[in-house]
Parts: C-alpha cells; sequence; structure tokens
C-alpha cells in the first residue's frame, strides 16, 4: 500500500468509526443540554444495547444465517427496531427512578447517581454474558469477550482497489446519516424539539409556559437512549466483538467527542465524533495503538481548559 | 460535655483497633480479622484524601486511584534496589508525599477554574493518562509487571516481614490515626472553614476575603498528598508497585462511595465508609461465598449464584439509594445534613 492509500484507508475506517461515536455523543449532548447532567451510565447503555442485539440473534437464529446474504435484512431491521426500544425505554426508566428526584438536589447529586448506573448496567453485562445461549457459548466464562457473527461481508465494494470499503462500511453511513438528520429536524421543526429547546434554555420559564417540563426530560432521555440503541447495533454488527466492559471506554471517547464539538450543540457532537474517531485511527497508524487512550483524553483536557465551549459550543455562560 | 465523650469514644475507638490483633492471637482457632484491615485502613486514607476534596471543598475527583498510583510508584522507585536512591521506608514516605503534593498542584493549577462536573471528567481523564503512561513508560515503570520487590521496610531500628502482619497493622493504625487527627484539626482550622464555606457558596466565600483558587489549590494539593501516603503504605505492604491495572477507575470509584455512603465532609463517616465498602468487599463477600461454596449451594461456573458477580450492581444500588434518600451519608457532618435536609419553609408559626 502506498502512503496515500493508507492515508485513504485509515480516513475510512476513522469516518465509519467516528459516525458510531458521534451517535452516541447526541445521546450524552443532549442529556447535558437539557438538565446538565453528564450521564455517566450512557456507555453502558450502549454496552447493554450490543448485548440485546447479540440476544434477538441467537432468539432468531440469525447467527445461522449466511453472511452477506438476503436472509440477514430482516433480521438487520429487527435489531435496529427492538435494541432502540430497548435502550431508550431503559433510559426512561432510569431517569424516572433514579435523577428525576433529585433535579432540586446539589450539582453532584445526580452525576453520583450516574456513576451507580453505570455499575450497575455493567454488572447486568457480566451477568448476561452468562445466558446460557448459544451465542453467548453457553454461560462459559461471562466475562470473556462475545463474538458477533458476521451479518455483512467485508467484501470490498471498491472492487481491486488496495483501499478496503465494505458494506459494513456503507451500512454505518446508510444508518447513521438519515437519522442524524431526522434528529435535527425533530429538534429544530417540531412542537416537541421547540419543548424540548425551551426546557434546555431555561427550565422554569418553560414550566410557566405551561410545558410539561419532566415529560419532556424523559423524552429526551427516551430518544438519546435510542440512538445509543441503534448505535449498539451498528457497532456490534461493524466490529463484531462486544464485551461487558466495552461501554467505559466508548462512552469516554462519546463524552469526550461530545465535549469537543461544544456539549448541547447537536452538529457539535457530529464533528466531535468524526474528530476523534479520525484522531483514534491516525493515532493507531502513525504514532502508536498504546497511546491513542492518552491522546484521546490529552484533548479532552485541553479543550476543557483552554476552550470549554468546545468548537461549535456557545460561549459557556457561567452559573454561579 | 459532649466534646469530653466524644474524645473518649475515639480512644475507646483506637484502643479497639489496637487490641485486635492481640485478641486474636489469644483465641483460639485462625482468625485473620486483622490481616483483611489492613487494606480497610489504606483505602480509609485515599478516602480522607479525596474527602479534603469532594467532602471539604466540594470538588468531585474521579482519579484519585492516579495519585495513589503516583505515591506507589515514586515509593518503590525510591526503594527498590535496580534504581539508584535506595532510600529507607520514612525518607522515602517523606519524599513520596511531596512527589504527590507537586502533582497535585500541577493537575491543580491548569483545572481548578473549572465548574464542578468538568473538574470531574478531567480528574477522571487524568486518572486514565497516569495508568496508561505508567503501562506505556515500560522502561522506568517496568510495564505490566510493576517495580517488584521492594525490600521490606524497617522501622525504627525493626526489619518488617511479610509473614507477620501484626507489625504492619499497628504501622498502618498509628499512620491512619495519625492522619485523622490532621484532618480533623483542618476541618476545625481557619483553611477548613475556608474551603467549606467555598464548598456551600463560592461566590459568597470570595466576599468574603477568601481567595477560592488558592484554597481549591491547597485542598487539591493536600488531598493528593494524602492519597499518594496511601499509595506508598500500599507499596510497602505489596513489596511491589503493584500493576498499572490496579489503579484504575474503579478504585477511584470505591474511594468516591467511601466518602459518599460514610459521610461527605466527616471523618469519622469517611472511616465508617471505609469499613462499610471494603469490609463488604472483603470480608462479608468472601465469607458468603466461602460458605456457599463449602456447602455446595454454588458451583464455581454458574455466573449467577456466584456473590462476587453482584459486586458491582450492588455498590451501584448503593451509590443511587444513598443518593435518594441520605445524600448527606451513614454518618454525615452537620452542615451537609442541614444543607440537604432544609426545614420546610411553609409551616406556619405555631399560634400563639
Amino acid at each position: 500500500m502506498s502512503g496515500a492509500e493508507i492515508f485513504l484507508q485509515q480516513l475510512i475506517i476513522g469516518l465509519s468509526n467516528g459516525m458510531i461515536i458521534a451517535l452516541i455523543a447526541l445521546g450524552y449532548t443532549m442529556v447535558y443540554g437539557i438538565i446538565e447532567l453528564i450521564n455517566f451510565a450512557h456507555g453502558d447503555l450502549f454496552m447493554l444495547g450490543c448485548f440485546a442485539a447479540l440476544t434477538l440473534m441467537g432468539l432468531f437464529g440469525l447467527d445461522h444465517v449466511a453472511t452477506g446474504s438476503s436472509g440477514v435484512w430482516p433480521g438487520l431491521l429487527l435489531m435496529l427496531i427492538v435494541v432502540p426500544l430497548f435502550c431508550g425505554g431503559l433510559n426512561w426508566v432510569v431517569d424516572r427512578f433514579a435523577y428525576r428526584h433529585l433535579r432540586e438536589s446539589t450539582k453532584l447529586a445526580p452525576l453520583v447517581s450516574a456513576i451507580g448506573v453505570s455499575f450497575v448496567f455493567m454488572n447486568l453485562g457480566l451477568l448476561w454474558g452468562g445466558v446460557p445461549m448459544k451465542v453467548f457459548g453457553f454461560g462459559r466464562a461471562a466475562a470473556a469477550p462475545k463474538d458477533f457473527p458476521e451479518l455483512l461481508s467485508n467484501t470490498n465494494l471498491l472492487g481491486q482497489s488496495t483501499v478496503q470499503f465494505s458494506g459494513k462500511d456503507l451500512m454505518v453511513f446508510v444508518v447513521t446519516l438519515p437519522l442524524m438528520a431526522l434528529l435535527t429536524w425533530y429538534v429544530k421543526s417540531t412542537r416537541a424539539g421547540k419543548a424540548m429547546r425551551a426546557v434546555a434554555q431555561d427550565r422554569l420559564a418553560a414550566q410557566l409556559m405551561g410545558i410539561p417540563v419532566d415529560r419532556v426530560i424523559g423524552q429526551t432521555f427516551l430518544i438519546g437512549g435510542a440512538l445509543a440503541g441503534v448505535a449498539s447495533v451498528v457497532f456490534a454488527i461493524y466490529n463484531n466483538t462486544i464485551y461487558y466492559q466495552m461501554g467505559y471506554r466508548a462512552g469516554i471517547d462519546a463524552f469526550t467527542a461530545a465535549v469537543l464539538g461544544g456539549i448541547g450543540s447537536l452538529p457539535g457532537a457530529v464533528l466531535g465524533g468524526l474528530v476523534i474517531g479520525l484522531a483514534r485511527a491516525f493515532c493507531d497508524q502513525y504514532i502508536e495503538t498504546r497511546w491513542t487512550n492518552v491522546l484521546v483524553f490529552a484533548v479532552l483536557i485541553l479543550v476543557l481548559v483552554f476552550r470549554p465551549s468546545g468548537l461549535l459550543g456557545a460561549p459557556a455562560k457561567e452559573k454561579v | 460535655m459532649a466534646t469530653q465523650r466524644r474524645i473518649l469514644f475515639h480512644w475507646l475507638f483506637l484502643l479497639v483497633a489496637a487490641l485486635i490483633p492481640v485478641v486474636e492471637l489469644a483465641l483460639p482457632g485462625r482468625l485473620h480479622f486483622g490481616d483483611l484491615l489492613r487494606p480497610i485502613f489504606i483505602m480509609a486514607m485515599l478516602g480522607l484524601g479525596l474527602n479534603i476534596l469532594t467532602g471539604f471543598t466540594g470538588l468531585l475527583n474521579l482519579g484519585v486511584a492516579a495519585f495513589m498510583a503516583v505515591g506507589a510508584y515514586s515509593y518503590a522507585i525510591l526503594t527498590c534496589d535496580i534504581y539508584p536512591f535506595r532510600l529507607g521506608f520514612w525518607p522515602a514516605t517523606l519524599v513520596t508525599v511531596l512527589v504527590g503534593l507537586t502533582v497535585g498542584l500541577l493537575l491543580g493549577l491548569p483545572t481548578i477554574r473549572l465548574r464542578g462536573d468538568y473538574l470531574a471528567i478531567v480528574t477522571l481523564g487524568f486518572g486514565e493518562i497516569v495508568e496508561d503512561v505508567l503501562k506505556n513508560l515500560d522502561s522506568i515503570t517496568k510495564g505490566t509487571q510493576g517495580i517488584n520487590p521492594l525490600p521490606s521496610p524497617s522501622v525504627f531500628g525493626y526489619r518488617f516481614r511479610p509473614e507477620t502482619y501484626q507489625p504492619w497493622y499497628y504501622l498502618f493504625l498509628g499512620i491512619l490515626a495519625l492522619l485523622v487527627l490532621l484532618n480533623r484539626n483542618l476541618h476545625r482550622s481557619r483553611i477548613g472553614r475556608a474551603w467549606i464555606s467555598i464548598r456551600e457558596d463560592e461566590l459568597a466565600s470570595s466576599c468574603m476575603g477568601i481567595n477560592p483558587m488558592k484554597m481549591k489549590l491547597l485542598a487539591f494539593a493536600l488531598g493528593a498528598a494524602q492519597c499518594s501516603l496511601a499509595g506508598a503504605l500500599w507499596a510497602s505492604y505489596l513489596g511491589s508497585s503493584g500493576e498499572p491495572g490496579n489503579y484504575d477507575f474503579q478504585v477511584s470509584i470505591i474511594a468516591v462511595c467511601i466518602v459518599i455512603v460514610g459521610g461527605m465532609g466527616n471523618v469519622g463517616g469517611v472511616l465508617l465508609g471505609a469499613l462499610v465498602i471494603m469490609g463488604f468487599n472483603s470480608i462479608v463477600l468472601e465469607t458468603v461465598t466461602n460458605f456457599l461454596k463449602a456447602h455446595q449451594l454454588i458451583s464455581s461456573s454458574n455466573v449467577f449464584t456466584s456473590p462476587g458477580n453482584w459486586k458491582y450492581m450492588l455498590y451501584g444500588l448503593a451509590l443511587i439509594l444513598m443518593m435518594r434518600f441520605r445524600p448527606e451519608g451513614l454518618l454525615p457532618s452537620k452542615q451537609l445534613k442541614a444543607e440537604l435536609h432544609p426545614p420546610e419553609p411553609n409551616v406556619p408559626p405555631p399560634a400563639s
């Protein structure tokens, strides 16, 4: 491979992973935008989504379907409907029972609660991995990484080129791009989206205007969770390995992306996700894989220290 | 009167703690509670360090394990034979505390201006960076092997041995008692009151002539120093720096659990928190597992019936339920309790 081809290859890998990070980051940024909570459990919600997807594969025998055959489409569609519903619903329930009572409390209380939820989710993932199903290896070594069956083939769509652009890469963009457009339209142009923005701006004023604040916040959790659910399906099909501790790393990457783009800003989260995905890919290639995480965290700290409003965020208004 | 009783209570507590190994020796059977208490002492020190930051000053730190790692590795480098320093126990510990202080200052200087939750994330990132750097700089830190073996410390001419735990126990207990005294006095001093006023209302406290930046920085430095002291003692106890993975995010979170479950801002609460959280982990969970195994109630192949696999679920639920029903902790400080449970404003005055 020539230098330019290597670069192009890393660009594709980085963009594909970046789109997945962006989907998770959208959930962070929406929740932070509306109640200023760093939803620590969001990455672990994404992890549970992956386990839900694998369970569906097992339940419907999709692991027997030949890779890349037309038989995978109903299964893919099923996962893309059920897993977001599961994740969104779970996120809504968590908000209802763990965060809603803490709205008027100190700012650290919901954050600590979210850390607690993250631990509960991670533990659920560990136990879930022990479910005696064939796709989970019949419960042997619950903590071990699980293989996610290959649904889409790795055949290069670019024909004889040395640069790989497979059906998986295409799937990432086909699923995520319309979803992001839909989300933008929803938040910008619908009545519910307007209510969401109003609550984000000033909760009390929104309440005085007759907006059911708790319901709007619940909706935000629902949508953010559903996006994480889509991300988990796409991730599982793209990377083919899931394990119960993956939520932490994914969550940190996505949170960094959200902060980098400007937390609270939807286009910012997407931009941040792409930048983080590309930075990871190029660091893996041109520096060393073992320094990639250090790079991501260094980006996070530097952005927070020097430009806390991020790339696209409005200048932070300090609330004393 | 109340103060006198409390002081008496503290001495009583220390006496009981000091008697545990003696009583164990006298009793038949092979009890080893004193042995199990040593890591609890270490975690209590870590909790005390975090308490300065989170409990007193209200700055959530999600990366105290990194300070502990800094302590453990600098102690290891200062004492291990393969490095040129080869210091004894006390000088190495002292230098380690100074290193921790410096690291706390260096991390605090650029980040102290950040808002509460952003600061929490920066400290989390710092924790991850330290872990990865320790792993990757294997020419100095020996990568995942850790630096070992460390010579057993010799304190006041007495050489410690890994097999007998009693001397370690008393060393840790003594240092912990000193730290408790230090933290109590800090809490009541001018500095401690300044920290608490920043936690309650930063703007108001700066109007009262307190420099919040300076005070927060001091909290960072002192908290980091205590955490690295915990790390140094931990390394001396292990006889190794441990591997970088021993100081990961979960250790930081356990420290947060200790401070929050025990009672933020209250030294006694932190001790109770360490006893509850760590005791649950190393004594209750262990005993239950062994009991179940001995009676053939569980097999190690089944994931669900092994109590150890439910540990983080219980920690997580503890955090959630504490925040919901008792955010001030089991043994809260008076101020925090009053703040979190304000009296009902709308109660009509009693008719006269």
